[in-house]
């Protein structure tokens, strides 16, 4: 145990644990909001996260090229403007696709909560093996040369070509803050802000808050459960967009299985904060982050995984619902 | 949701993933023309390795040296040898099953692989019950030639010898003073760390484990840069590899990064991009010379790759102890034993383990955003 190694580097710590806590939450927001509506675990959301890092790396190599070179953040700001787009849209498709596909027909059917489990369970491989075999299935459609810089080793690392190099913007404690960290943690708050102040204000949000508490009334009031179940799985899916362009500028390499450990992450994240809670899902974010990189400081790395489940069992047993612990359908305006 | 659903929706969407069935077992498709004249009873050598799945490459390379060997052999024998191919996949899973139908074939005389360290574990004490003589080209586990298997060698250098090369090169070479040692905690990466954290002595300055699959290091970056190390030494596989060297450049950190055989592919550049300039990837096999690549492109078509010359010499020692007048097992291992010749990879005798006597490391450098796979330095 190194305790005075924590010590020493508690500001370089604490913000790179910061920083990966945002993309966490970011994540745990598309977890924490489905179950606030539909009281069900979507377990595709790893993928539509996923699917959202690939969108970036598709978009930089589409428009860069393969050719590696370093850049600066700022050199870069237009390329991730776009690929923030194009990951928000593809992880929100999928989320529809999972809401039309793997969710809607069961829900219809009155099927019990626990089939929709497997379903998504069920969704989440076939998500992921369908991009990992994505060079069979353009191959397919006769693409599968025209395509070879997107699909080529499918199975394999896929690596965004312009590697993002950190600046330091200012120093605190002797460590130099580097751009990158503080561009995820702002990004990540902003998005939280405004998706908050989304459900807080508007029509929609009134909905979705509405079905939370109670669906047969807002029913009844209304309003269109339906819509509003897909509208929640949409809003989940840009949110996970948006983490999937913050996770490519601070990874910057992705494959077929990487939405497995952060969905994991995320969705403890989710439920540390308390699940169907938005703040919650912030706080818990950020928390995990930031008890994981302690938890590696002080015992190891290898340890960092103990560390944060010790925790979470911990906080439930004093708080069972989580830190915040309140639901969706209570945040008021 | 208390919308009554009138009608079903009379299609249902079914999700078809669609996997490829590989085939898989046994390929005896160059079992072809393996007894010529009337007086030759039927011999094969056996392969055993990946021809297909992840690492199927390696083992395209291994099976086109042996091929070549077997050519060879053939144009002036009187009796003729086949090649029995077994694909496992590089899986110890899968690979006991094929051991099992390779020691029921009494045509075959000696066994080159198995591929990796893995399903050598698993199939070591099959063949070594069995008598049946067997030359791994690749496998580099140091465990595997201390379970007293007198049927088992090796034609590369086991892990013991490239970590102690590693650590040398580190303090020679690279004139480090202090050194990080990383492994991701797998039996390779582990075995190989170890030796160099012990080789290195004083001179590592911490260690620290990682997990496979983890992404964010910045834990790891934070504690080589705090004890201010001028080198790093990673075991462990590509991708990680490429990701903490990424990361340990962004946080500013300017020393050697090195690893091991299991990070020395291009793919390695891939995830590092620039960030992989400098640094050095060892491995215990050099890149096959230009004549014998010319050979091997003449014979099989394809282009010799990593374990090429270490498979066509393994197969050369069964084909030596065959011209010799041996054709049981026993005679074959023990010819074996006593073997010591020139092999293309080097020098081959073996010690009373069966792990190749002498054997060099060779570095191999990243440079402008390629790894130089053609031109290495030899570890001294």
């Amino acid at each position: 145990m190194n305790f005075s190694f924590l010590v020493n580097h508690i500001v370089e710590l604490s913000i790179t644990g910061l920083a990966l806590g945002a993309i966490y939450a970011l994540i745990a927001l598309g977890y924490t909001m489905v179950y606030g509506v539909l009281q069900l675990i979507n377990f595709a959301h790893s993928e539509v996260f996923m699917y959202g890092t690939f969108a970036v790396a598709w978009v930089f190599v589409f428009v860069h090229g393969t050719t590696s070179v370093n850049q600066t953040l700022g050199g870069t700001a237009g390329l991730l403007l776009l690929s923030l787009l194009a990951a928000m849209a593809m992880s929100a498709a999928i989320a529809m696709l999972l809401e039309r596909v793997a969710y809607r027909p069961l829900l219809k059917r009155k099927a019990p909560r626990l089939m929709a489990l497997i379903s998504a369970i069920g969704a989440s491989f076939a998500l992921s093996e369908l991009m990992g075999l994505r060079d069979r299935v353009v191959g397919w459609v006769g693409l599968r040369d025209d395509l070879d810089n997107y699909v080529s080793k499918a199975r394999d690392v896929y690596t965004n070509p312009v590697t993002i190099q950190p600046q330091t913007v200012f120093t605190v404690g002797g460590y130099g803050v580097k751009d990158v960290d503080i561009m995820v943690i702002v990004a990540s708050l902003l998005m939280m802000v405004a998706l908050d102040q989304f459900v807080r204000r508007t029509r929609f949000g009134r909905g979705i808050r509405a079905v939370a508490q109670d669906p047969e009334s807002a029913a009844l009031m209304g309003v269109n459960a339906t819509r509003v179940i897909r509208g929640t799985f949409i809003l989940g899916g840009i949110m996970a967009g948006a983490a999937a362009t913050l996770y490519m500028v601070k990874i910057g390499s992705t494959r077929q299985n990487a939405g497995f450990i952060f969905g994991v992450k995320a969705f403890t994240a989710a439920v540390l904060g308390g699940i169907g809670n938005l703040r919650g899902a912030l706080l818990g974010g950020l928390v995990l982050g930031v008890a994981e990189n302690y938890g590696a400081a002080i015992f190891g790395t290898q340890w960092k995984d103990v560390v944060a489940f010790v925790l979470l069992i911990l906080i439930l047993l004093v708080r069972p619902s989580g830190i915040l612990g309140e639901s969706l359908g209570k945040a008021r305006a | 949701m208390n919308r009554t659903t009138r009608v079903w929706r009379a299609g249902a969407v079914v999700l078809a993933a669609g996997l490829a069935l590989t085939a898989c077992g046994s390929d005896d498709s160059s079992g072809d023309g393996s007894s010529s004249g009337g007086d030759c009873t039927e011999q094969n050598l056996a392969f055993l390795g990946a021809l297909t799945g992840d690492a199927g490459a390696l083992g395209v390379n291994m099976a086109n040296g042996i091929q070549l060997a077997v050519d060879e052999y053939n144009e002036d024998a009187e009796c003729e040898v086949g090649l029995k191919k077994f694909d496992s996949q590089g899986s110890p899973d899968k690979a006991p099953a094929l051991a099992t139908e390779i020691v029921g074939d009494d045509t075959i005389i000696g066994l080159v692989g198995p591929g990796f360290s893995g399903e050598s574990l698993a199939t070591g004490k099959t063949f070594f019950e069995a008598g049946l003589p067997s030359i791994s080209p690749s496998a580099t586990n140091v465990t595997i030639t201390e379970q007293g298997w007198t049927t088992w060698h090796r034609v590369i250098g086991n892990d013991n010898a490239q970590g102690a090369a590693d650590a040398k090169y580190l303090t020679d070479t690279v004139g480090a003073s202090k050194v990080y040692v990383i492994d991701d905690a797998q039996d390779y990466s582990k075995g190989l760390a170890t030796v160099v954290k012990d080789t290195l002595g004083d001179t590592a300055v911490g260690y620290d484990e990682i997990q496979v699959g983890q992404t964010d290091m910045s834990a790891t970056v934070t504690k080589v840069t705090a004890a201010k190390s001028d080198a790093v030494f990673y075991g462990g596989y590509y991708t990680e590899a490429g990701l903490l060297v990424k990361q340990l450049r962004q946080a500013g950190w300017r020393g050697t990064f090195m690893s091991g055989d299991g990070a020395e592919d291009p793919a390695f550049v891939k995830v590092a991009g620039q960030a992989g300039n400098g640094a050095v990837l060892s491995a215990p096999a050099a890149p096959a010379p230009e004549d014998f690549a010319a050979k091997v492109k003449d014979d099989t078509g394809s282009e010799a790759g990593l374990y090429t010359t270490q498979s066509y010499d393994a197969a050369n020692i069964f084909l030596e102890a065959l011209k010799a007048g041996n054709t049981e097992p026993k005679d074959i291992n023990d010819f074996i034993g006593s073997y010591s010749g020139d092999g293309v990879s080097g020098p081959i005798s073996f010690d009373d383990k069966g792990d190749i006597e002498t054997s060099t490391i060779y570095a191999y450098m990243v440079k402008d955003g390629e790894l130089d796979t053609e031109n290495p330095t030899a570890i001294e």
